[in-house]
């Protein structure tokens, strides 16, 4: 009874934040990567500073940084963040890392985008083929990218069939569907490399640099919400652009494969 | 002690969807004894005892105390056919109208304990009220009533229910009672009963009241032929 | 039938070496939902012992809503608080956003409508059969109150855990305004849709195993405390 006693006093302590700590929106995709598992630790002890992540969709994540209620948000989706900084809501926005789309599909690969040139003929052999095709459906990064690779392939997705199932869900439970399906979907490599219900899917197709994802750091604007921790904020920027940190993101591998290139410019506002 | 008495009635009347049930009633109740409330069965005499009580509305005329209403029915206990129980022992279902009117929780418990064993039921206080017998259960009403030591108590065919002994400990429990000076006003159809126990009775038909007189006088000369017949056995509506 | 299986002896592994993660999200659970319980209970007991005891003119269309609110779903519940509680907000400056506080206000707004409306309906029961007794006796309003929610405690126990069952089964609300923060406000239910969406089944099968374990366990304590199905006892 004294033990339990103790530990919930504990977590009521852990609830009142006595430590330094700021909050701190990413993306599922990101999360899913496992990068955080590594980075938040280091962080920690380098700065004594506790990152609590919320880990939502991009959309939702903008919202939070909107309204204030964390300090800061990591996505990867260029135009929306632009827009963000545009409306005053950060800072600025500072890039990070980036990571690589791929294309997920059935062993069998029916329609045949194994050995394609790019990315766009890929996309125009699925829909020719009309196979399952799982999208994320759910306006984040990950979804506004597939978008502008289907109006890149010259393809209108509003005139798809059946086959083109949006799901409005995060990446892991696309996959979980995508799996279930057995259909193709459009995954970044580290939620791929993670996933731990692959069934029948493989990974076809990557490399095409229009599949780049890149990763940014936005501040939220203390002149917006004053009671940010701007401070905290700044201190973990300075790190995640850091030697230290570089090093840390380069040499992260899954199944000895790296997943994230660093490529944070110093003092790039 | 018999500060609340006389009770006058006038002109008083109940009403159910338009329609009289009760009334109108001219009474003058002293504060001596027991009176024995008598009809067929759907006379009103349930009706009657309500509106005495003040449990049931009065549409028309008036029936007062000789204290202020408040006062008045701090002073009264009501036991019904059948008994309501509490949920709870037997204990402490005699002791809850103490209970509520503040007195702290040993000495209700401790007067309860006295009350249990003067109706008989001292053997079990610490059972639960209800898996008790009817008769049982009608004594436990009555000590609930009794306890707060009420100027008086209205009971409602107390032994319609119940089996020859019950009703006889019942009774006896009654005259004591009334024997300390409590006032009982009671309904019954058993003319057996409302000979043995009543000072004072009222006739009732048909929702008003036929014929009032001292108990000996009524049963030995009843005035109206509705209450001869009554008494004779006869079936009268 | 190989992820159940894979579940199951997961669970056991993590119950029996108490891993120490688990042990926190589980605690923090039954923090969470215990604490709403309570709160919710002194809400939703004297509300529906006032609706059983008074008449008054909006009663019925008041019932009904309680009765409807209890299909209210819970991630709307959780959006609403979230919009109260944040930054932004009209509660922002309470700072409970994103707080297993937070998480404790959506759970309350959750169960009390189902609690009240299980203790209503039992106490209106009760009152149909004490009604004459306690109009006679002149008992006052708080008295009548009481007197229904200490004889009728048995089906409000069940009642309460109802409510229960509701609250620590939930994950809609609870993740919108907790935000399934490591450390700071993972429970057992958002954990296991973290797991899921990762497409760890077998790791989210054995947290659901621990889960309905808990909840077996905490129904089975409440019972042995209040001496349930024991002979002749109210």
């Amino acid at each position: 009874m004294k033990h339990l006693l103790c530990t919930l006093a504990i977590i009521w302590a852990g609830a009142v934040q006595a430590q330094d700590s700021m909050r701190l929106a990413v993306t599922t995709s990101f999360h899913n990567s496992g990068l955080a598992d590594i980075l938040l630790p280091e962080i920690q002890a380098d700065l004594g500073l506790e990152v609590q992540l919320l880990v939502v969709g991009t959309g939702q994540a903008l919202r939070l940084g909107e309204a204030g209620d964390v300090d800061a948000i990591l996505v990867h989706s260029r135009a929306a963040e632009e827009a963000f900084v545009a409306a005053a809501y950060a800072t600025h926005r500072r890039e990070i890392m980036y990571n690589d789309f791929v294309f997920i599909g059935p062993a069998d690969d029916t329609a045949g985008i194994a050995g394609v040139p790019d990315a766009t003929t890929g996309l125009q052999r699925i829909a020719a083929a009309t196979v399952p095709f799982v999208s994320r459906g759910d306006d984040s990064g990950t979804h506004k990218k597939e978008l502008t690779l289907w109006a890149d392939a010259g393809l209108d997705v509003t005139g798809f069939g059946g086959w083109y199932r949006a799901v409005g869900a995060g990446m892991g439970a696309a996959l979980n569907t995508a799996s279930g399906m057995n259909a193709y979907i459009m995954s970044d490599r580290a939620s791929w490399l993670n996933f731990g219900n692959k069934g029948d899917l493989v990974l076809l197709f990557a490399g095409d640099p229009v599949l780049f994802n890149q990763y940014a750091y936005l501040p939220v604007n203390p002149a917006v919400h004053d009671h940010v921790k701007a401070d905290q904020a700044a201190m973990l920027e300075d790190w995640l652009t850091s030697e230290r940190a570089a090093s840390l993101i380069n040499n992260y591998t899954i199944n000895g494969e790296t997943l994230f290139v660093f490529n944070a410019e110093p003092d790039n506002r | 002690m018999t500060a609340l008495f006389p009770l006058i009635v006038s002109g008083a009347e109940t009403h159910r969807r338009g329609k009289v049930l009760v009334g109108p009633v001219d009474l003058q109740l002293g504060g001596e004894g027991a009176t024995v409330i008598i009809g067929p069965n759907g006379s009103g005499k349930t009706t009657l005892l309500s509106l005495l009580h003040g449990t049931a509305r009065l549409h028309a005329g008036t029936i007062t105390w000789q204290q202020p209403a408040d006062v008045a029915r701090a002073a009264q206990s009501f036991v019904f056919q059948r008994p309501v129980m509490l949920r709870r022992s037997v204990l402490e279902n005699v002791a809850y109208p103490l209970l509520m009117r503040g007195v702290r929780r040993t000495k209700a418990l401790a007067v309860a304990q006295e009350w249990v064993a003067r109706v008989g039921l001292g053997q079990m206080p610490e059972r639960a009220a209800s898996l008790l017998s009817g008769g049982e259960q009608q004594k436990l009403a009555l000590a609930r009533a009794f306890i707060i030591e009420p100027q008086v108590v209205f009971l409602d065919e107390p032994c319609a229910a119940l089996d020859g002994r019950s009703t006889r400990e019942i009774e006896a429990i009654l005259q004591d009672q009334k024997a300390h000076g409590t006032r009982l006003i009671l309904s019954t159809h058993d003319i057996g009963q409302a000979r043995r126990l009543a000072d004072d009775v009222v006739f009732m038909r048909g929702g008003l009241v036929h014929e009032t007189a001292p108990a000996a006088q009524f049963f030995d000369a009843p005035h109206t032929d509705a209450a001869r017949a009554f008494l004779n056995g006869d079936i009268v509506e | 039938m190989v992820d159940l299986w894979d579940g199951l002896t997961q669970a056991f592994w993590l119950v029996f070496t108490l891993d120490a993660e688990l042990a926190e999200i589980a605690i923090r659970s039954l923090y969470v939902t215990l604490t709403a319980l309570v709160i919710a209970s002194v809400i939703a007991f004297p509300l529906a012992a006032f609706l059983a005891v008074r008449r008054f003119r909006y009663r019925r269309v008041i019932i009904a809503v309680l009765n409807a609110l209890m299909g209210l779903p819970p991630v709307v519940v959780g959006l609403i608080v979230y919009v109260l509680l944040s930054r932004s907000g009209p509660l922002g400056v309470l700072g409970l956003l994103f707080t297993p506080t937070a998480m404790i206000v959506a759970q309350v707004v959750i169960i009390v409508p189902l609690i009240a409306s299980i203790a209503h309906q039992s106490l209106r029961d009760l009152w149909q059969e004490y009604h004459d007794l306690l109009i006679s006796m002149n008992v006052t309003q708080m008295q009548k109150m009481r007197t229904l929610i200490w004889d009728a405690r048995r089906a409000l126990l069940t009642a309460t855990l109802a409510g229960f069952g509701r609250g620590i089964g939930e994950v809609g609300a609870i993740m919108i305004v907790g935000g399934n923060i490591d450390n700071v406000t993972r429970v057992l239910t958002t954990a296991i849709a973290l797991e899921t969406g990762k497409g760890a089944f077998g790791l989210a099968l054995a947290l659901g195993f621990v889960l309905i374990a808990l909840t077996i366990a905490v129904n089975l304590m409440i019972h042995w405390l209040s001496q349930t199905e024991r002979e002749g006892r109210w």
